[in-house]
This record gives structure tokens, sequence and C-alpha cells, in this order.
């Protein structure tokens, strides 16, 4: 992603954003919210167009590489993209089908026993809680196992085993050489996982430095970028003749 | 069969599934279609007789609201739980999504389209049935017509929070030739001395907006559906 930018209207979501992402490798987005990390993640997915600047997965663009490079993305939103009506084996039957998976039936079977939910996989998923349909969303992004794996604020609704399940997922993701990029809030589930971590903060993206604790990189990366925020503010209202507070 | 098509009926299947589950789209759109023509018979019924030339127009006006109802349900559930960019995200062509919906919504007003004219037929004493190949054609294509219009109207505004007043601020002027059309060519079957010469110009006419509406429809729906 390089030099991107993306505006909604007059309001601007991201600003020249530049970065990179390799195989077998865990890229966190943290930032508070309304900082752009979704908006980062729908570029990133195809779901949405950079106003400016380019994404490219590896030597081509999403427009040049069409419905092939989608076969390589999964994308597990703050929404689950799950059909409440359906069952979870119809959920997942559906998506693999529409995936042209081979043996759908047997792939969401696969699925559901991975997501502990073999039992209830007849139930239909408005009846489940929020835990079990992050666990059925997950399985249902990984279905036809892609190479870049996009998740936003994953550890949401999930139980402490869950999380880390989910945690080890994501491990196992890296050392099965996909590229991941997660959007989160929780830094202290995410410590120790990422291999390198991005601070959103008003559309601009900054890398954090690599010594000490997450949540203490975070806080200083984010005051200094406050810090930076109302120092440009200042200078341009002292350049616009305003007097300063 | 080919991918496309594969595709398009995955679409179909599963919201043909989800509607049997709740009937949410079937009951509401039937029984504001019933409510429109049971309405109008307490207007145009007198006496047990029917104004001259009512019926036609009657007919399509409950299949326009109650299709516009329909239209505007099609993508809501795609909505919820963000579905909609599950199916965006998928390695297939996004006009299959389309053609999918598309046919759900035209199964949908198959249903509707069976009882009102049932309905239209006892309560106005309409010969709907005299010529039913040709009612059946111009139904047929009056329908596609104004849901190949009203189903890529209804994804452009699955995002928009106004959708619910912006869906037939939109639907209407664009489709008011083909409700035009499906009355003109009902009522020339339903006269006195039915012309079946007029209801043919009606039908071919027909036929070409619809393939207008289509082509437009199935080539504009991929940069519509992209951020």
């Amino acid at each position: 992603m390089s030099d991107v930018s993306r505006h909604y209207g007059r309001r601007r979501a991201l600003s020249h954003v530049t970065l990179s992402c390799g195989a077998g490798e865990i890229t966190g987005l943290l930032g508070p919210n309304g900082a752009g990390k979704s908006t980062l993640l729908s570029l990133l997915a195809t779901l949405a167009e950079p106003s400016a600047g380019e994404v490219r997965y590896g030597d081509r663009t999403a427009r040049e590489a069409g419905a092939r490079l989608r076969a390589q993305i999964g994308f597990l939103s703050h929404d689950l993209q799950l059909y409440p009506e359906l069952t979870a084996r119809e959920n997942l039957q559906f998506f693999a089908a529409l995936y042209g998976l081979k043996a759908p039936a047997a792939r969401a079977n696969e699925a559901l026993s991975t997501a502990g939910l073999t039992e209830r996989a007849d139930d239909v998923v408005e009846g489940f809680s929020r835990g079990m349909r992050q666990r059925l969303a997950l399985e249902r992004v990984l279905l036809h196992r892609p190479r870049l794996v996009l998740f936003d604020e994953p550890f949401t609704g999930l139980d402490e085993s869950s999380c880390g399940a989910l945690a080890a997922r994501l491990t196992a993701l890296r050392a099965a050489g996909r590229i991941v990029v997660l959007a989160t809030h929780d830094l202290d589930l995410v410590d120790g996982l990422l291999d390198q971590a991005l601070l959103l903060q008003a559309g601009r993206l900054r890398k954090l430095g690599r010594e000490g604790a997450l949540r203490d990189r975070y806080r200083a990366a984010l005051a200094d970028g406050t810090r930076s925020a109302r120092g440009a503010g200042r200078a341009k209202a002292t350049a616009a003749g305003e007097p300063r507070v | 069969m080919s991918r496309f098509l594969q595709v398009a009926w995955l679409v179909v299947r599963k919201d043909l599934r989800v509607e049997s589950r709740n009937k949410e789209m079937l009951l509401t759109t039937l029984f504001f279609a019933v409510s429109c023509v049971l309405v109008f018979s307490f207007g145009f019924v007198r006496g047990g007789r029917a104004v001259e030339g009512a019926a036609p127009g009657i007919l399509w006006i409950a299949i326009a609201f109650s299709g516009t109802l329909a239209l505007g349900r099609a993508f809501e559930r795609e909505r919820h739980h963000n579905a909609l960019h599950g199916l965006l995200l998928a390695p297939v062509d996004r006009p299959a999504i389309y053609v999918g919906k598309l046919i759900g919504v035209l199964l949908l007003l198959a249903v509707v389209e069976a009882v009102v004219v049932v309905l239209v037929t006892f309560l106005f004493r309409a010969p709907f049935f005299q010529h039913g190949w040709w009612l059946l054609a111009l139904l047929s294509l009056g329908t596609v017509g104004f849901a190949s219009v009203g189903t890529l109207f209804s994804a452009m505004l699955v995002r928009t929070r106004s959708r619910a007043v912006l869906l037939p601020v939109l639907l209407y002027p664009v489709t008011i030739p083909v409700l035009i059309m499906g009355v003109s060519g009902t009522a020339a079957l339903v006269q006195a001395e039915p012309d079946l010469a007029m209801a043919r110009l009606w039908v071919s006419i027909l036929f070409f907006f619809d393939t207008v509406f289509l082509v437009l429809a199935l080539w504009t729906f991929e940069p519509v559906m992209t951020e």
C-alpha cells in the first residue's frame, strides 16, 4: 500500500498511508475509535478503492487481479457476515460453495469441528452467543485457506479460553506463511504476537517501536501523535493570524 | 452449469431458504398487494359492477406497490451482519449475485401476482384468462423490467440511511414506462373487443426495455457495489 488516502466526502479517513506486509507476518493496526482502521482493512480487502495512491498485491492491483485475488483474501469484519436465519452448517456450506471449494459439505464439517460447534451445527445462528458467532465467522473466513487474512476486532465477545484459541490460531496462520493484518484494541492479548505494530491516528499511520510492553509503546506514541497534531494546529492558527490559546 | 449460473442459483437458494424460515418478504408483500386490491374494489365496484377499464390499472398498481416493498427488502437481509461484504468478497462474478437476487425477487413477485390476478379477476370480473398466455407474457416481461431496475437500485441504496424513501423516488421515474406498457397491453386484452395486435406490440416493446435494462444493470452492478 503506497501513499494511500481515502476520503468520504470532505472527511479524510486515511491520509498518505504507506504500508507493507509480508508472508508469515502478523501486522497489528492499533488506534483509537474512528482512526481509520476499518477503512484501511476495507481497502486491503478490495471492498473499497483508495481516493489516491495504490494498493498492490504482489505485482498487481485489485482491479488487475479481479475475482482471482479475492479467492486469496479472508476478511473477518466487526460485523460477522453471517446469515442469522441459517444454521451454522448452512452458512458454512453456502460460503464454501460460493468460493467454489470441492466437497463443501465435508469442508463445512471440518470447520464446524475446528470451531467446536459440531453439536450446534444444525441450529440457526440467531440463537448463538456472540462468542459462538465469532468462532463460526472465523472459520467461515478461513474456509478457503486465504493467503491474506484480515481481522477487525477479532477478540470481541470471546471468553478467555476462546481468546487463547484465537491467539494460537493466529500463530498457526503465521507459521503457515499467511499474511495476517489485524485491527484491535485488545493490546494485552496481542502483545508478543505482532511482528509489526502500527498506530493509526486521525488517518495517519506510524510504526511503533519494539522496546517495552505494547500498551506502553502505544500510549507513548498516541500522546506523541496528539502533541504533534496540537503543534500543527497551533502553527496553522498562528500562520492564519489567530491568537494562540 | 456455468459458474455464473451456479453462483446465481446459490444466492437464489440461500434467499429462498431464509425466506422459508421467516416468510417476512412473502407475507408483507402479499398482504400489501391484497389490501391494495381490496381497497380499490370498494371504490371501483358499485352494485356488483366494476368501473370499465379499471382492472388493468389496479392490477399493475398492486404489482408496482407490493414490488417496491419486496425490492426494499431484497438487500436488507444482506445488510444485517454485513453479509453483503461476505458475498462481495467471494471470488465470483459480482453480476451473478445481482442475477441471483433478481431471480429471488421475481419468484416472490410471481407468487404475489398469481394471487392478485385471481383476486382482480374475481372482484372486478375482468376476463384476464381469456387470453391467458398474452397476459402471462405481459406480466412476466413487465415484472422483469420493473424488478431488474429495482434490484439494481436496491443494491445501490443498501448503504444509505434513507433508502426506504429514496428507492421509490429513483425507481418510479425509470419504471413508469414499464407500468404504462403493462397497463396498456393488459387493457388491450380485456376490452370488449380484445386487440391482440396491440398487446403484441406492448410485449415487444417490453422485451426491448427488459433487454436494455438487464444489460445496463449487469454492466453497472460491479462498480456500484465497490465503495
